[in-house]
């Protein structure tokens, strides 16, 4: 998918532009855009070292363990096919919990542990499970308290406030992964009729 | 609102590190620790965002968008709606390299202050990329029978982006 997507962005721009005589702008793009990729990686860098320095230190201290815990009276009403003690909810916990916390590669292993356990109660191995899906649709609506990259971007751009925006992505993120969870649970009611 | 927003970091911060030094951890370590991570993951994600930034960006320079999207602009310019912001919307569920490059774009033409900067920073916050993470989740226990996951998957993203433009205007 990105495969296509990456591909047709650039076809479509080098012939768009060779159509309408506009090739000189494609080939300066093509010989500086890779000085504007290293710096993008650098404006960034700062901050997300940091910042997982600092969350290595919630999650050796426990207080991501903590945290997650918080979460599973929540998330075992979210999975109701799943037994109260199924070793995928604790991932699942600590999954959310990273991402949460803008953990976004410490969440990754434990989302990859989740579904594991969950595929193996499944009966049909090429199928997903409710359960499985629920997972998966809490996960993209990424619910981010800190958007660190995004801060350290607008930190570099100059911006007055670059955490002002930190209540509205929380908002927004809310109203995505409430969406997902009610249509995901309006799905399951109409499967099982 | 403001303070609040102001506040959460440190705050955050300060528990954490108040925490571990009550748990006997080793904080000055494991934050170095940490750190080396995020390092190598900056490392890791170096090819992906310079391929991104590289594609988007030529693609952003040809005006394609400005002519495959001009019948759309009286209908943007009623809603108030930037036209700059359609393909970091349209790119959200697919790639959050690409949607990073674009946001970074418009904080540099527009600023980060600018309501379409402040609108950027919400969308790239508010959802993950659906896509990818399906891609890879189910991928990695070979599920091929994906049912409505995306369906599912990308109605949350298409509502968390219209909650994204309607709380910018509300707030800012």
């Amino acid at each position: 998918m990105v495969n296509i997507i990456w591909a047709s962005l650039i076809i479509i721009a080098i012939l768009y532009s060779l159509v309408n005589g506009n090739i000189e702008v494609i080939n300066n793009g093509i010989l500086t855009h890779a000085t504007s990729g290293i710096n993008l990686v650098l404006e960034m860098m700062p901050l997300i070292i940091l910042w997982t320095g600092i969350m290595k230190i919630a999650e050796a201290s426990g207080l991501l363990n903590s945290f997650a815990r918080l979460l599973n009276p929540i998330l075992r009403r979210l999975f109701p096919s799943l037994p109260k003690d199924h070793k995928a909810l604790g991932y699942i916990a600590s999954n959310i919990a990273a991402n949460m916390l803008g953990l976004g590669s410490a969440a990754t292993p434990f989302g990859l542990k989740a579904m594991q356990e969950l595929q193996k109660d499944n009966p049909k191995k090429d199928t997903a499970t409710e359960a499985m899906i629920t997972f998966l649709v809490l996960n993209t609506g990424g619910v981010t308290l800190i958007p660190t990259t995004v801060i350290a971007l607008r930190m570099m751009a100059g911006s007055r406030n670059p955490t002002e925006i930190i209540i509205t992505s929380i908002l927004a993120t809310a109203v995505s992964s409430i969406s997902g969870l009610t249509l995901d649970y309006l799905v399951r009611r109409k499967n099982k009729r | 609102m403001n303070v609040l927003s102001k506040i959460i970091i440190p705050l955050f911060v300060f528990l954490i590190i108040i925490y571990g030094v009550k748990k006997k951890v080793n904080v000055y370590e494991t934050f170095l620790e940490g750190a080396k991570e995020g390092l190598i993951m900056v490392f890791h994600i170096t090819p992906t965002i310079i391929a991104m930034v590289f594609a988007v960006n030529i693609f952003l320079d040809s005006k394609f968008l400005e002519g495959a999207l001009g019948f759309l602009k009286p209908a943007l310019a009623f809603s108030k709606i930037p036209l700059d912001i359609i393909p970091m919307a349209l790119l959200r569920p697919i790639s959050g390299s690409a949607t990073l490059a674009i946001m970074n774009g418009i904080f540099l033409n527009f600023g980060p202050d600018s309501f379409i900067g402040r609108l950027a920073s919400t969308l790239q916050g508010c959802t993950d990329t659906t896509i990818y993470v399906l891609a890879l989740y189910f991928g990695s226990i070979k599920i091929s029978k994906t049912r409505y996951a995306l369906p599912v998957g990308l109605f949350a993203d298409l509502m968390g982006i219209i909650a994204a433009f309607i709380i910018t205007f509300i707030f800012f």
